[in-house]
């Protein structure tokens, strides 16, 4: 890309950046918000790297701007009588000079930065081979880092306990959201008839090629999830009760096979999360497997929300 | 052969940005949400469509083209059903 293109798309995102704070209004922000994740996905391309981008499109601009909408939605009753309050003109000043305070002492960090920045790129690179896979990305991620992608894991399950502990008491173990009115005939059900098998195909697709290329299990995660909604959202297939076996199986198989290996790595070689020599490929894809269906389950329910109505018909 | 395909790709390219073009100053311009949608879509659609068909002789690999034009079908499909659900809604709760 050339330098123009670099330049128009930073004040792009500066631009859609600062509208996204300014702009009073919630939803009009979720609605500036979703595209500024979009453009950021065009930068980290522009950047050459790929993984991230596909993350930021998938997760960051999809789920994410998904989660705002339906919050924005649900904030548009009280949000008049909250834009009503108006803080004092003191509070106002305070806050202004301890957010200007905050960004130039963040933009002193990062002009103070090492010309050369520390980086672990070559070790990465040159001990890739051991890991068996081709991508130093999903070797980072599964490997040199593992532990990190596991708390990750944990953490999406640990955030969807707290969405489910939203629940009123009468619909515990029930199912999330409203129950689906849409027209079974109307296009929302048609769309969700004719792309799942294509979204599926291509979800698993980008798990299987993470290995070597970009792509790898929370790309494909996303895309399974977001079929999977739209199935619930057209009505073809009701969400399901929280409190069924397999549900929560799949949420915790996939973090549970992680820390499986992590043990199993004490016993064969000598540290929690340590392959051994030979094998690393083989529990590196295990696990991928295992994480990508309970990933799948945990961003689909995180966006279906706390259960609001009794599972079982009475 | 290779100035042939470059014409196709500057011409194709050229044309799709015209009726993205087009189809932002719909949207800017059209006063209401349904008609904002009309140029929305057929601009959008038609626009990918020929930028898609000038990039084609650029992919190098079948493989490469095959997913190009897999990626303007399912932008058609996804915009084509996100439209009609937009435009239900405008009529159901006139502003």
């Amino acid at each position: 890309m050339s330098i123009a293109t670099h330049i128009s798309l930073a004040l792009l995102l500066l631009g859609l950046a600062f509208w996204t704070i300014v702009v009073r209004d919630t939803f009009s922000a979720v609605a500036g918000f979703i595209p500024y994740g979009l453009l950021l996905t065009s930068a980290w391309l522009a950047l050459a790297a790929i993984d991230v981008a596909l993350t930021e499109a998938a997760i960051g601009a999809g789920l994410t701007g998904a989660l705002l909408i339906a919050a924005a939605s649900r904030l548009h009753k009280t949000e008049i009588a909250a834009r009503a309050e108006q803080r004092g003109t003191i509070t106002r000043i305070l806050a202004a000079i301890l957010a200007t305070t905050m960004t130039a002492a963040i933009m002193a960090c990062i002009l103070r930065l090492p010309d050369r920045a520390p980086t672990l790129a070559p070790t990465v690179a040159r001990h890739l081979a051991q890991t068996g896979v081709g991508n130093p990305i999903t070797a980072v991620l599964l490997s040199f880092r593992a532990m990190d992608t596991l708390l990750e894991a944990i953490v999406l399950l640990v955030g969807l306990i707290a969405i489910w502990s939203l629940a009123p008491d009468r619909a515990w173990g029930g199912r999330p959201g409203q129950a689906q009115t849409e027209d079974p005939k109307g296009p929302l059900a048609y769309l969700a008839r004719v792309l799942p098998p294509i979204g599926i195909v291509i979800a698993i697709y980008i798990f299987w090629v993470g290995a070597d290329h970009p792509g790898g299990k929370f790309q494909g995660a996303t895309i399974l999830a977001a079929m999977w909604l739209l199935v619930m959202m057209s009505g073809l297939s009701d969400a399901p009760a929280i409190d069924r076996g397999w549900l929560r199986f799949l949420l915790i198989v996939g973090p549970a096979a992680f820390i499986a290996v992590g043990f199993l790595g004490v016993v064969v070689a000598g540290a929690f999360l340590s392959y051994p020599t030979g094998f690393a490929k083989l529990l590196i894809v295990l696990i991928e497997a295992a994480l990508l269906p309970s990933l799948a389950v945990t961003l689909a329910l995180l966006l279906a929300g706390p259960p609001r109505r009794p599972g079982r018909r009475a | 052969m290779t100035a042939a395909a470059n014409l196709l790709t500057i011409t194709a390219v050229l044309a799709g940005a015209f009726f993205f073009l087009a189809g932002t100053v719909g949207l800017l311009r059209f006063p209401d949400t349904l008609t904002r949608l009309h140029a929305l879509t057929k601009a959008d659609n038609l626009g990918l469509g020929l930028v898609v068909l000038g990039l084609l002789p650029r992919t190098g690999s079948v493989v490469a083209g095959f997913k190009l034009i897999l990626v303007w079908l399912l932008v058609l499909l996804a915009s084509s059903a996100v439209s009609q659900l937009i435009a239900r809604n405008a009529r159901r709760s006139p502003p």
